[in-house]
Order: structure tokens, then sequence, then C-alpha cells
């Protein structure tokens, strides 16, 4: 008879045996299933915590939405295969030694050849050697126009640019709501300052007069009333609060009309309608800015399943994801066009970037196609040709007030 | 110049109320609670919730912010900082802690919030214009309230046991223990009152301010300024320390361009308390 702690120790043997054998089996099975699935890769790069935490989020719950969808359909078909897409993120706090760091990871040891993001001018530059070294490609949502400018060749411009839209959305205001005079209200910080720069070069190109260009708040201000006074009281007939976040413009909106501010005010980025009802409300009637794909008097039906499907990934829809949904779409219609060698030669990818005209999935208009511009401003086509929605926010959404293109 | 005064006096009491938690910890633990602009945005981001995703009201909304910092403050006290203070040799260990605690509650404030931001239209709605100056009613309703508040807890540390033990481990715990006075029983009291101050100052300014998850370093930062200003570890000194805040703020934007404002601050800090490193009402350490 076997003593209990040979039989006990039999037992365990046999337990471990099991679990070993059953681990393997279920290691097999998922790659013997997938074993005839070609997989690509996309890589996120971008901010996801910390106070400017929505854009880089809003960069991958709409990376992941769409690549959910055409994983739905069966996968993305480049040169009579189909891919399934994977999404691989990282977080770059908007630093750059972190950005350097998230981006070898991504290049290196990932393996990835294209990114989306990073968010701001200073963690885009900071990449820019690691994309050089390994080869990669990304869609940059800084604005600075050294980054997409040669020599400078693997980053480009995922979204109309500040400096782009707002001599368009001046020249508008003064042409058809008679503004001869405007203020312009930065964030302290290398994307606001650069913002207001625009903004004064802008004004000037147009000859509207500058009343105000030299007050700024700093970021992770609270309360705008006092920083707002100083700049109403030169009663501007319009007020640009250049290069603000989502999350500050409906607070300075509001301590603006709290202070009996009657003019006109505009930012050259994409706001949230939600937020802008939450917590301005019908004191934001009338805001100006740059919407995307998702008003309703454009979008498509594709645009409302990638709406729905949002949803899904992120919980609520949010505006600005409408101006975000182009650079995977880009990044996949330019492989395909370059064949799938392109997967992992980025030069193929850049050689066919010329070519590129492909139809917009998101946007009725038909005549607004997908391709690659920037030769005026860049001296190279380093930015995807989105359509410029420039909305005005009536409670509770944004109403589309003209669309434009930049060339 | 009226209005630049009536935006010093509203903000000095907005910042008051955030100060006064931070303060209080301080007196009673020794501790610097670098995760009090993180309580602040739990407390602004529970009120939102309360409030506009169960549609319940600002009373409820309150208290549920109370509720929620008093027990989280409870939760650090007891299990982070009590053994930490019990156990470190260094006062870096538990500034170390802190700092660690920040960065735990805005990570799950991200995850149990989301990222955007959240805000709540005003208490009461409208602009009242007295004399050229604009003063909105809600602004107005969160002055009347943060100043009731206050009072209400500088009156709670006079007036009452539990106030005066408090104040009687801020002076001196030692001799405080020898009296009889349970340390550790009113150390988890301060911590949980703290908090639930930053609790209130955040439920209450998240209708003027708004909260977002990344908000807590800044407001952390801001907590300090007045702190050190008025003196640490004393009730009043942070008091004074927020309206001096509070006012040099509204002149430095209304009257000096660009962001020289809190250079200047930061620089008129430094200098006042390399002059005066107890602050303007605290006691000389050491």
């Amino acid at each position: 008879m076997r003593a209990p702690s040979e039989r006990a120790g039999r037992t365990r043997l046999g337990a471990w045996l099991l679990v070993g054998v059953l681990g393997a089996s279920a290691g097999m099975l998922p790659s013997y299933a997938f074993a005839q699935e070609k997989v690509l890769r996309i890589g996120q790069l971008g901010v996801m915590s910390g106070p400017a935490a929505s854009w880089g989020l809003i960069n991958k719950y709409t990376a992941q939405a769409h690549i959910n969808l055409i994983n739905e359909d069966g996968g993305f078909e480049i040169d009579g295969e189909k891919y399934r897409l994977e999404l691989v993120s990282v977080d770059d706090k908007n630093d750059p030694r972190v950005a350097i760091a998230g981006a070898e990871r991504l290049v290196h040891q990932e393996g990835i050849k294209y990114i989306i993001g990073p968010n701001v001018d200073e963690t885009s530059r900071a990449i820019i050697p690691v994309l050089a070294d390994g080869d990669a490609f990304n869609v940059s949502y800084g604005w600075q126009r050294e980054l997409f400018s040669p020599p400078s060749e693997n980053t480009a411009l995922g979204m109309i640019a500040g400096y782009q839209s707002a001599p368009l959305i001046y020249k508008y205001l003064r042409d058809e709501r008679g503004v001869k005079t405007i203020a312009c209200l930065p964030r302290n910080d290398t994307s606001g300052l650069n913002s207001r720069d625009n903004c004064v070069a802008a004004a000037e190109q147009l000859g509207l007069e500058i009343l105000s260009s030299d007050s700024t708040y700093e970021p992770g201000t609270t309360d705008y009333f006092p920083v707002v006074g100083r700049v109403v009281e030169q009663n501007p007939d319009l007020l640009v609060l250049s290069g603000v976040t989502p999350s500050d413009a409906p607070l300075l909106i509001r301590a603006a009309r709290e202070l009996g501010y009657e003019g006109l005010m505009a930012t050259e980025t994409a706001m949230d309608a939600k937020i802008f009802s939450e917590v301005a409300g019908d004191l934001a009637n009338g805001f100006i800015s740059v919407g995307g794909a998702s008003a309703p008097e454009i979008r498509t039906d594709y645009m409302q399943r990638f709406i729905d499907e949002y949803e899904k990934v992120a919980g609520e829809w949010n505006d600005e994801a409408g101006t975000k949904v182009y650079a995977l779409e880009m990044i996949l219609q330019t492989i395909k066009q370059a064949g799938a060698k392109a997967i992992d030669d980025v030069a193929a990818f850049k050689a066919v970037v010329p070519e590129v005209d492909a139809l917009n999935p998101f946007i009725s208009e038909e005549s607004i196609k997908l391709g690659w511009i920037g030769d005026s401003d860049f001296q190279q086509k380093r930015q995807i040709r989105v359509p410029m929605v420039v909305t005005e926010f009536q409670n509770p959404d944004f109403k589309t007030l003209f669309i434009d293109t930049v060339e | 110049m009226e209005q630049v005064i009536v935006n010093g006096a509203i903000s000095g009491m907005n910042y008051a109320l955030m100060a006064l938690g931070l303060t209080l910890i301080f007196a009673i633990m020794g501790v610097l609670n670098f995760a009090h602009g993180q309580m602040y945005v739990l407390g602004g981001f529970v009120m939102y919730f309360v409030y506009t995703v169960l549609g319940l009201g600002h009373v409820a909304g309150f208290a549920a912010s109370i509720v929620t910092l008093v027990i989280v403050g409870l939760i650090f006290e007891r299990f982070f900082f009590r053994h930490a203070l019990r156990m470190a040799a260094r006062e870096e260990s538990t500034m170390l802690l802190a700092a660690g605690t920040a960065l735990l509650l805005e990570s799950l404030i991200l995850v149990a919030f989301g990222e955007k931001q959240r805000g709540m239209p005003p208490m009461v709605s409208g602009v009242y214009k007295l004399f050229g100056v604009y003063i909105p009613a809600g602004r107005a309703a969160v002055f009347l309230i943060a100043l009731v508040a206050v009072v209400a807890f500088i009156l709670f540390m006079q007036h009452t046991k539990p106030g005066r033990a408090l104040r009687a481990i801020a002076q001196d715990k030692e001799v405080s223990a020898l009296q009889g006075v349970n340390i550790e029983r009113y150390s988890a009291l301060g911590f949980a009152l703290g908090a639930g101050l930053a609790g209130i100052a955040g439920a209450l300014l998240v209708s003027l301010l708004a909260v977002n998850s990344g908000l807590g370093t800044s407001v952390s930062i801001k907590a300090f300024i007045m702190v050190m200003l008025g003196g640490a570890g004393v009730v009043s000194g942070a008091i004074i320390g927020a309206f001096i805040l509070g006012f040099a703020e509204a002149l430095g934007y209304a009257y000096i361009p660009g962001s020289t404002t809190y250079l200047l601050i930061f620089a008129a800090l430094i200098l006042f308390l390399v002059i005066r490193p107890q602050g303007i009402i605290g006691k000389p350490w050491g």
C-alpha cells in the first residue's frame, strides 16, 4: 500500500501533467486556427494620461473602432489577400523622452512600420530620428511645418493645421459677418503660442486690426474669469481661442459671456459638442470651430457605423474623432496602392504617396477624395487631404457653416 | 479695477476651500498630501456623476462626494500612511508615499470616469451687474456656500471636542498623547476631514471650473502655494494664502500681459520663503 505522501505526490504530478497538456492544446489551437491568417499591425503613440489625455485616447479609440469594423468585414485586402488588423498602443504621456522610448518599442521591438500619432509638436519632433533609423512612417497631429518638410520624410500631418484653417475661417467671418477687429488668446505653451502666431499672421494678411495678442493663460488653469477679463475689455469683433483644448474652450467661452462679451468666438481646432453643452450650454451658441466627418449633413452610412462602433469602444461619441478618422484609412489605402511589399518597406509606401486618390468612405461629398497633399506648405506631399468642415455650435450640436479643402 | 477686486475675492474664496484640507492633513500628520488635487478631482467627478448621470440633484451630489472622499481618506490613512509614519526613519519616505497615492488616485479616476472633461451648468443661472461689475449668479452662490463651509470648519475646530483634539495634536502630538488623546483615531479623523474638504471643494467648483482626470496636479500645486504662503499647518494661514493668490492672479492677469503673471507669483513666493520660510503666520520650524 502506498504511503499517503507518495499518493499525494503522484496526484500532484498528475494534476500538473493534465494542466500542461491542456495548456499546450489551448496554445496550439489559436495558432492552428490563425496560422493561415495574415495580420497587419498598426502602432498608435500619443498622450493618454494627464491633462491632455483625451487627445491620445481619441486617436486610440478611433483607430480601434475603425479596425473593428474592418475586421468585422473580413479584413483589409492587399494584393488579393485579406489582412486582419491589430492596434498596438503606447502612452507617451506628452513627454518627448517617453515618446522616444515608445516609438523605439513600437518600431524595434514590435516591428511596426506605421504609427498614428503623436499628438503635439514636441513629441512628434522627438521621434523623427527613431522613425528614420527604423524606417517607419507616422501620421502626426503636431502642426509645425518643419515636421513635414524636407529633410523629414517619414512624418505626415493627419489633420488641417491652424495656419491653414485660420485664414479661411477669418476670411469667411470678415466677409460674411463683418468682422474688423480680432483678439488672439492662446494657452502658454509651444502649441498655443504657435497657434497665436498663426492667428496674428492670418489677421494681418486679411487686414484685420489686432486688439490683443499678448494675453495668455497657463496650462492647467481652472478659473478663466481673471484671464479673459483683460481681453474682453478690448471688445474685439472676434475672439480667437488659439490652440485651445476641447476641455478649456467651454470654460473660456462661459467666462467671456458672463463678463458681458457679445462678439464672435472661434478656434482653429476640433471641439466636443457634449462638453460644450454640459459646461457652457447656450452660452456657447455661435462658437465657431473645425469639425470632421461626423457632421450629420455630410456623413455616410459607413461613418455612422464608425460612430456606433466608436461608442462601443469608448463609451460615448466624441466629435474630435470625426477629424482623426482618416489616418488609418490613408495608411491602408496607400499600402494597398503600393502592394504588400509596403507593409514592411516604407520606401515603397512613400513612392506611391503622390498617386493615391481614393474615395472618402466617411463623407458624402464625392468630390473630396482621400489623398496626400502638402506641396505648398511642406514642399512635399506629407499631409492627408481631409475636408475642412467649419461648424458653429448651436446647443447641443455643431451645425455645418461651410466646407472647404486645403491643397 | 472693481471687476478685478471682485474676481480676486471670488477666486480667493474658491482657493480657501481648496487649501483647507491640505493644511489640516499637514498639521495633524506632518504629511504633504500630494493626492490633494486628485481628491478634489474625485469630488468633482462624483458630483457630476450623481447630478448629471443619475439625475439626483446637488444635495445628493454633495453628500456622495463627502462620503466618498471621507472613505478614501480613511483608507489612505489606515492602510498607507499610518504604517509608513510608524516605520519610516526619514520624512522623504512619506513624501514618496504621498506622491504614489496621487498617481494611484489619478489613474483610478481616469479608469473610472474616462478622459473627458466634465462640467455642470451653474447652480444658479444669470449674471448680476452691480456698479459696472459683472457677478455671475453661479459664482455668487459658490462664494456664499464656500464661505459657510469655511466658517463651519473653523467653528468645528474651535468649539468641538474633536476639533480641540485635532488642534492639540497639531500643536504637539506627544503631549497630546500623554494627555489621553487617541492619536491614531484623531489622525484618521483629520485625514478623513482633510479629504472630505477636498471633496467639498471639487463638488462645489465643478459647476464653475469643470474637472478632468489630469487636473489634480495643478490643483495640488496651487494648494501648496497657498499653504506655504500662509503658513503650513495653520488653518487661518491657508485662508490668507488663498486670498493672496486669488488677488495676485486677478491683478496679474488684468495688468501684466503674457505669461509673466505666474512667473512673478512664483518668483515672489520663492523670495518670500527665503525671508520667512514659515509663511505669514506659521510658526518657525525646528
